[in-house]
């Protein structure tokens, strides 16, 4: 069971920006991903959950064995794919409670209503877990939030949505020191043998935290190097630049 | 009451509203406008003198005036006034009583759920069917504190001393063709008087049923709140889809005299051949305050601008409006606001939405002359485009004279970003269920002016007309 992208080749217009990328990673394993600003490593990221304006020119990414690049990204939301987005967008007028609500709704066979009142405990019990304040749940869905509340609040739709696999894109950056606490706790919890993570960042501080299985370096629109979490440390003191000398040689 | 249950309230939502029944009328005055015509309507509803030279003196004024279409739209001169039926009923009077109604009536007011909203949550209900009132009633409660609430033909008929000093005087017969066309044919609509000091707790409402084809319907409602009194008056129109045009072009008159407050909420959700053509308009005398509240979905062509004239100081006066333009409809809507005391204050929000080729205009008029002090205005006009080819206009006129007043003006224009639907997508929902839930975004804080029960149904009602359109 996991998520297994291979051979992956993506332009923008005419651009390629991931250029036969290989990647696996099963379900109860976090896998880091860091590299150099605009290696693609967000442009992957939108290409496994879906998003339309990434042109897939060739290879595969399947999802516990099944074709991804054939479902809307709807779909593959309710199979149970997450991302949590590096620049979470605002949805005017709508609260994040109902905002929630009709993602969770939208899981639900036709005809089958949700349970309001099971689904608001749900919702606070979440929202303290994460320290949020409870007038979150009326306010408009990112809307006027701080950098890190944003952050916090894709924590909060992923632990609502319960995906089995999650893909977290620069989650930290934004985050003061207690906030990276409080949401690599909530990563933390839920973590299990059913659910696999992607975690997209620059800083190995967040890795103290969220102890990843396995360290993979992109650049150039691949991964060009993969090892234990040792990597990340390695990287952060001697950069990018060596690790690409050390492949080509 | 949960959403589930307020829904199947009042079920007006298009696929439910379009059925028909075959016709049956006894009272009929036939194809196209003539003396003949009027004669007949005023004829059958055996009215006073007074009330036939008022309809003849309105068709002289409505044949002299022209179509509008040097400011409006071009659209309007589809409408032949040739081929319009102008009066269709089986009687004058309504029944007090949902079992003595003619059954395919009250078939058609069951489906709609109206006697079940009586039941829940309504002070009284009128029901009219094409011209005239098949159905009509007031809680005894309220009766006997003297609140008048009959259909128009009833209440010139029975309360000539209370109605005829207001009649026509909000809305002069030649304020625009449609007023006179009105004033010509008009039949049913309600007319309401609560005395000084009565405020009645709950709604009452009307509800506009058309279900002739090549018919015209033209109700007409004057509302009286005395010194100090309160009501909210809420009505719906349906009609079913005709190959036809269909015209409704209604008169409105409110008046709250000092201390008084009157809110008016239409929720309309015409057939796509209906034009629409209503004049609306209130007088707000000493610190009073009208408020019209109007969601116009569906229709040809909606042209509609509601009016509030501050006649006395700290009167205030409201337009909140919600205008949806699918394929093929054009929403034109607004509102007037004539300031004519001190210290007067008017608010006009109005949201739009235009879906496919859909076109939604705002006309707005604001007028606060140089020897007022210490009004104010405010008007906020705001437009969604869902497609490419979605259009959307803006025409507000802000006449200011004088500089002891306060005005503000925004508008603006903006699109849902297809990023904002990939957010969305990316959490489960469909692209027509992320549409939808961003359209009831932009209109959120407007929906929540409406009665809960109305605010499921059109939280509904733009679920419905956002299915199919994106894509
Ligand atoms: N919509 C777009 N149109 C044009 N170019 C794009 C678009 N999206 C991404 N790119 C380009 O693709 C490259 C990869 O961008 P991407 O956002 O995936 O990088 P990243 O690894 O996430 O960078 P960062 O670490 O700064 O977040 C960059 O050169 C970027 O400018
Ligand atoms: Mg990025």
């Amino acid at each position: 069971m996991s998520i297994e992208i291979s051979d992956l080749k993506v332009n923008i217009g005419d651009q390629p920006i991931i250029k036969g990328l290989n990647l696996t990673f099963p379900k109860g394993e976090v896998h880091a991903i860091m590299g150099p600003n605009g290696s693609g490593k967000s442009t992957l990221a939108k290409v496994i959950s879906g998003h339309e304006d990434y042109e897939v020119i060739g290879g595969k990414i399947t999802m516990d064995g099944v074709d991804l690049l054939e479902m809307e990204a709807d779909e593959r939301s309710r199979e149970g794919l997450f991302m949590a987005f590096q620049y979470p967008h605002e949805i005017p007028g709508v609260t994040n409670a109902n905002f929630i609500r009709a993602a969770l709704q939208a899981r639900l066979p036709k005809g089958e209503e949700l349970d309001a009142v099971a689904y608001y405990k749900q919702l606070y019990a979440e929202m303290d877990k994460l320290e949020m304040d409870r007038k979150f749940t009326g306010r408009a869905v990112n809307e006027g939030f701080s950098g890190g509340e944003k952050k916090r609040n894709e924590i909060l739709q992923m632990a609502m949505l319960k995906p089995s696999y999650a893909v977290l894109d620069e989650t930290d950056s934004g985050l003061d020191i207690d906030a990276l606490k409080v949401v690599s706790e909530g990563v933390n919890r839920m973590r299990s043998p059913e659910r696999g993570f992607l975690v997209i960042t620059h800083y190995q501080r967040l890795l103290d935290y969220i102890v990843p299985d396995v360290v993979h370096v992109m650049k150039g629109g691949k991964i060009i190097r993969s090892g234990d979490k040792s990597l990340a440390l390695e990287l952060e003191e001697r950069g990018y630049d060596w690790v690409l000398d050390e492949t080509a040689a | 009451m949960s959403a589930a249950e307020a829904t199947s309230a009042i079920d007006i939502d298009r696929s439910v509203g379009d059925f028909s029944y075959p016709e049956s009328h006894e009272f009929d005055a036939g194809v196209g406008l003539t003396d003949k015509t009027i004669d007949y309507i005023s004829g059958v509803k055996k009215e006073a003198e007074w009330i036939r030279e008022f309809r003849h003196r309105a068709l002289k004024i409505f044949r002299d005036k022209p179509m509008p279409t040097h400011w409006a739209s071009d659209d309007l001169k589809e409408i032949d006034f040739d081929k319009i039926r102008y009066y269709l009923a089986h009687g004058q009077q309504p029944t007090r009583s949902w079992d003595d109604v003619p059954d395919d009536m009250k078939e058609t007011f069951e489906r709609l759920g109206i006697p079940e909203q009586e039941r829940k949550f309504l002070a009284g209900v009128e029901a009219q069917f094409d011209s005239e009132a098949a159905y009509s009633n007031v809680k005894e409660s309220l009766q006997k504190e003297g609140v008048i609430f009959v259909n128009s033909t009833e209440g010139l008929r029975e309360h000539p001393e209370i109605f005829r000093k207001w009649f026509g005087k909000v809305i002069p017969t030649s304020d625009n063709k449609f007023s006179a066309l009105n004033s010509a044919v008009f039949s049913g609509g309600s007319f309401i008087y609560v005395p000084p000091g009565v405020k009645v707790s709950h709604p009452l409402q009307a509800y506009f049923r058309i279900n002739a084809e090549n018919f015209g319907q033209f109700e007409r409602t004057l509302i009286i709140c005395d010194e100090g009194s309160e009501v909210m008056y809420m009505e719906g129109c349906t009609a079913p889809k005709f190959e036809t045009t269909t015209l409704h072009s209604a008169v409105v008159e409110l008046v709250a005299m000092k201390d008084a407050k009157i809110q008016y909420i239409t929720v309309q959700n015409w057939s796509a051949n209906v034009f629409n053509l209503v004049t609306k308009r209130g007088v707000a005398h000493e610190n009073a305050e009208i408020r019209w509240i109007d969601c116009n979905i569906g229709s040809r062509l909606t042209m509609k601008y509601p009016g509030v004239v501050m006649k006395g100081r700290k009167a205030r006066g409201e337009v909140i409006s919600i205008a949806l333009a699918n394929d093929g409809q054009h929403q034109d809507t607004g509102a007037k606001m004539i300031h004519a005391a001190d210290e007067t204050t008017s608010n006009v929000v109005s949201k739009s939405i235009s879906v496919g080729k859909g076109r939604s205009t705002y006309r707005g008029q604001v007028h606060i002359p140089k020897h007022l002090k210490g009004c104010k205005n405010n008007t906020e006009c705001d437009a969604l485009l869902i497609n490419t080819k979605s259009k959307t206009d803006t025409y507000p006129a802000i006449t200011v004279r004088g500089n002891q007043h306060a005005t503000q003006h925004e508008a603006s224009v903006s699109q849902v970003s297809e990023d904002q639907i990939f957010y969305m997508k990316q959490r489960g929902l469909s692209e027509a269920e992320a549409m939808s839930l961003s359209v009831n975004g932009f209109v959120n804080d407007l929906v929540r002016e409406f009665p809960m029960e109305y605010s499921v149904e059109l939280k509904r009602l733009i679920d419905l007309e956002m299915e199919g359109s994106v894509g």
